[in-house]
């Protein structure tokens, strides 16, 4: 029987691609090993290599298709005696196709928790764009390197240093284009050597340089937690006052898909427990170029943890000649009386999902965005407790020591007086993450917990 | 800047020259023996001070190693960076920075260089381009290269003078610097102050390699070893690598061979190394005897001399004083500087 290709995924986080090129045509004679097309997606080109022999049988997907999805048959290979008439026994291409694929290949399982996309119904305007302001739709990738890319272009000062963010144009393509712009000079390719490169971009800020440090995931950014806390962010106040640091420290932070323990980490808790260090962890495009715009301005260290899995969602973004949004401010994304839940970053996910659920049961959720977790935007979180009198945090970090702990902690100081119920908590498991896919999906939190954990602080 | 001596890369590590290091003037000599006299009188006050609670916490004293940092200051030049670890009060005093400010920050005064905020460990002066003052072993050599990263980045012409000890240079962060270092051709001088113990440990029980100019070899940095207690070999290999790194020729590392005669620091106990050792280097070899005999072979009046010894203690006195009258700072200075 003919041979399926399908189409593959290429990361962890892939979820369709576009087919780009076809290298062969049909008819051809495909040995292992040959490249047969190309697959694109917004972070990579790839090359797809037939693993079968035989014969380009027939292509099923052309070529400039866009969004073909992962495990979607792009073409088959007849093997030796099979003939054009045999493609009548191939399984029949499109959506059904892979439950008659073979087993290893068909297990169509959504790439982990974001098969979805993420839900971006804002139902509150953003009141730092002026009214009327013309949109331009762009991935929170594209969103990320714009602001560089601007303020590189505003300060000369300002340049980016990390694994892979020249040549290979990003390791998760945030980079793109950068080098071609900016130069080997400014766009610097490090070696593997996150310590040693934190503390050369530490003591160039020193200087006066505004560094923006890039690590591949902030996973590896513990082996330069050292030059983060102890040099980046104590500095100014041991010089007393004298020597500062306006430097970025960005890239991936918290659960990507499948790539297990160590490489799965949310950080927010930790940086955020940092007195000299400001910690952004935004969520839509939006807010990802604006603040990453401030926090190069900003003349201190700034923490910018970055989603993987948000990288590819797309979003309106104000088309301003200097779109700023200032760090330390949170935003009501949704307004509701009932309950408020809080989150930032890819937690957002959850609680807008959540806040649609709840709806449908009469429970108006108020959804506060908190991008900036210190300086943490304490008023308008007690402003909204105090109108809803419930609250609910939302993060993939872990409970204990949590942001979350940390914004309970708040309302209790802040707004006891108010609730009508303990603030409930939603977190990661507290387990390292697994890699089974059932087992990840379990670890991290769901729309459905923030729904249970805001019905239950309902009453209801 | 004459070229340096030995340019071929390939020559990399040199032994300390075989003859004696160039002659200093009479004016370079007067020079060192008084930036070697503040710094020795001064780490003695300081010494003084901590045992009558005045200072508080961790105080390294730098009496020894004098000849290293003065020597190596007169080898640079207006805008090139310094920056050392924990045992610091020397470094600070040699780029010209107050004994009255670096005095009151060992006392936690206002008039500190850090406001009273940093102490012993952690002082800072942009306007002598010294960079602290670290107090994480290790830490200062990226952050050095980092300067160096800058320099060459503003194309400028300054060199990072980035020193630590035998003990730090086991530290991984050190050869991750070496290696961008050279891949990028930084101009940073890696001073090696191997005083022989890392805290209580000797050199043979922490290190592999006891050579410290060798320990760029991976990286094809050019490596010596230089007699720190002589400060007229500091100096000319300070200009060497100097020479190296304005060239444009990447990093050079110098080992300088030097000792600390008192404990690491102030609750050291003092049983590693024999009473012996110490006094024989003393005697022997002490930096500042070294060049006080040199200037009495050359007919200075041991008056001369004198009132030197005495201008330095007048300066000592007074950061004392200073130090132990300007009052703690504000209670509102908690919250500032944390963020600008």
């Amino acid at each position: 029987m003919p041979i399926q290709v399908l189409m593959p995924a290429l990361s962890p986080t892939m979820e369709k691609g576009n087919l780009a090129k076809w290298l062969k045509k049909e008819g051809e004679t495909i040995k292992s090993g040959d490249v047969i097309a190309e697959i694109e997606t917004d972070k990579a080109t790839m090359e797809v290599e037939a693993t079968d022999e035989g014969t380009l049988g027939k292509i099923l997907i052309p070529e400039g298709t866009a969004d073909v999805a992962v495990n979607t048959p792009i073409a088959t290979i007849l093997a030796d005696g099979e003939s054009a008439a045999d493609l009548a026994k191939a399984p029949a291409p499109a959506a059904k196709s892979a439950e008659s694929a073979p087993p290893a290949a068909a297990k169509a399982e959504a790439p982990a928790p974001k098969a979805a996309p993420a839900p971006q119904a804002v139902a509150e305007p953003d009141p730092e764009v002026p009214a009327g302001t013309e949109m331009v739709t762009q991935t929170i990738r594209e969103a990320l390197r714009d602001a560089m890319a601007e303020e590189m272009r505003r300060d000369a000062d300002v340049f980016v240093m990390g694994e892979e963010v020249a040549e290979y144009q990003g390791a998760y393509k945030v980079t793109q284009g950068l080098l071609q712009e900016f130069g080997a000079k400014r766009v610097i390719d490090t070696p593997i050597t996150e310590h040693g490169f934190a503390g050369v971009g530490v003591g160039a800020a020193m200087t006066g340089l505004k560094p923006i440090v890039e690590f591949m995931t902030f996973n590896f950014a513990m082996q330069a937690i050292d030059q983060i806390i102890n040099s980046a962010a104590k500095t100014l106040y041991m010089s007393g006052g004298q020597m500062g640091c306006s430097i970025v420290f960005r890239g991936p932070n918290g659960a990507a898909a499948r790539v297990a323990a160590q490489h799965s980490q949310d950080y927010s808790a930790w940086y955020s427990n940092i007195p000299g260090l400001k910690v952004v962890a935004p969520f839509s495009a939006a807010d990802y170029k604006g603040l990453l715009k401030a926090a190069i301005r900003d003349p201190n260290p700034v923490i910018f943890l970055e989603n993987e899995v948000l990288y590819g969602h797309t979003g309106e973004v104000p088309k301003l000649d200097d779109f700023i949004i200032p760090i330390g401010k949170a935003r009501i994304v949704r307004s509701g009386s009932h309950v408020t839940i809080i989150s930032w970053s890819n937690g957002m996910t959850y609680a807008l999902k959540a806040a649609d659920e709840l709806a449908k049961d009469g429970i108006e959720a108020e959804v506060i965005d908190l991008r900036t977790l210190r300086p943490m935007d304490t008023e308008t979180i007690v402003n909204s407790v105090k109108k809803t009198g419930r609250a609910v945090t939302v993060e993939e970090g872990w409970a204990q020591s949590g942001v979350g702990a940390e914004i309970a902690a708040r309302i209790m100081e802040n707004a006891f007086d108010y609730l009508d119920a303990p603030v409930a908590r939603v977190s990661g498991k507290d387990v390292p993450m697994p890699y089974a896919s059932n087992l990840e999906k379990l670890a991290l939190p769901s729309a459905a917990e923030v729904v249970g954990a805001a019905k239950a602080v309902c009453y209801r | 800047m004459a070229a340096p001596k030995k340019a071929a890369a390939g020559a990399a590590q040199d032994k300390t020259d075989g003859g004696s290091p160039p002659e200093f003037t009479r004016e370079q000599e007067l020079k060192a023996l008084r930036e070697m006299l503040l710094i020795r009188r001064f780490e003695e006050k300081a010494g003084q001070l901590y045992g009558m609670g005045a200072i508080g916490g961790f105080c390294h004293l730098y009496i020894g190693q004098e000849a290293v940092v003065v020597g190596m200051q007169m080898a640079l030049k207006e805008g090139d960076q310094v920056i050392t670890g924990y045992r610091d009060h020397g470094h600070m005093l040699a780029t010209g920075m107050e004994a009255n400010g670096v005095m009151a920050e060992l006392t936690g005064r206002r008039g500190g260089y850090s406001k009273g905020k940093g102490g012993s460990m952690h002082m800072f002066s942009k306007e002598k381009h010294f960079y602290g003052g670290h107090g994480i072993v290790g830490a200062q050599v990226s952050l050095g290269t980092g300067l160096a990263f800058a320099n060459h980045y503003r194309g400028n012409g300054n060199v990072s003078v980035t020193y630590f000890g035998d003990g730090a240079a086991n530290q991984g962060q050190v050869y991750e610097s070496f290696n961008m270092a050279e891949l990028w051709k930084l101009p940073v001088i890696y001073v090696i102050e191997n005083n022989r113990y890392a805290m209580g440990t000797a050199v043979s029980r922490a290190s592999a390699q006891q050579d410290f100019s060798k320990r760029g070899v991976s990286f094809n940095i050019p490596g010596k070893q230089v007699d720190g207690m002589d400060v007229r070999a500091v100096k000319a290999a300070g200009e060497e690598a100097a020479a190296w790194c304005r060239a444009g020729k990447g990093p050079f590392i110098l080992e300088m061979q030097t000792y600390r005669y008192r404990g690491h620091s102030m609750s050291d106990p003092a049983k590693y190394r024999t009473r012996e050792e110490v006094e024989k280097i003393r005697h022997d070899q002490d930096p500042i005897e070294q060049v006080r005999n040199r200037l009495l072979a050359a007919k200075v009046s041991e008056a001369d001399l004198k009132a030197i010894d005495a201008e330095v203690r007048d300066i000592v006195n007074a950061s004392a004083d200073f130090a132990q009258h300007d009052p703690e700072p504000d209670a509102a200075e908690l919250w500032t500087d944390v963020y600008r």
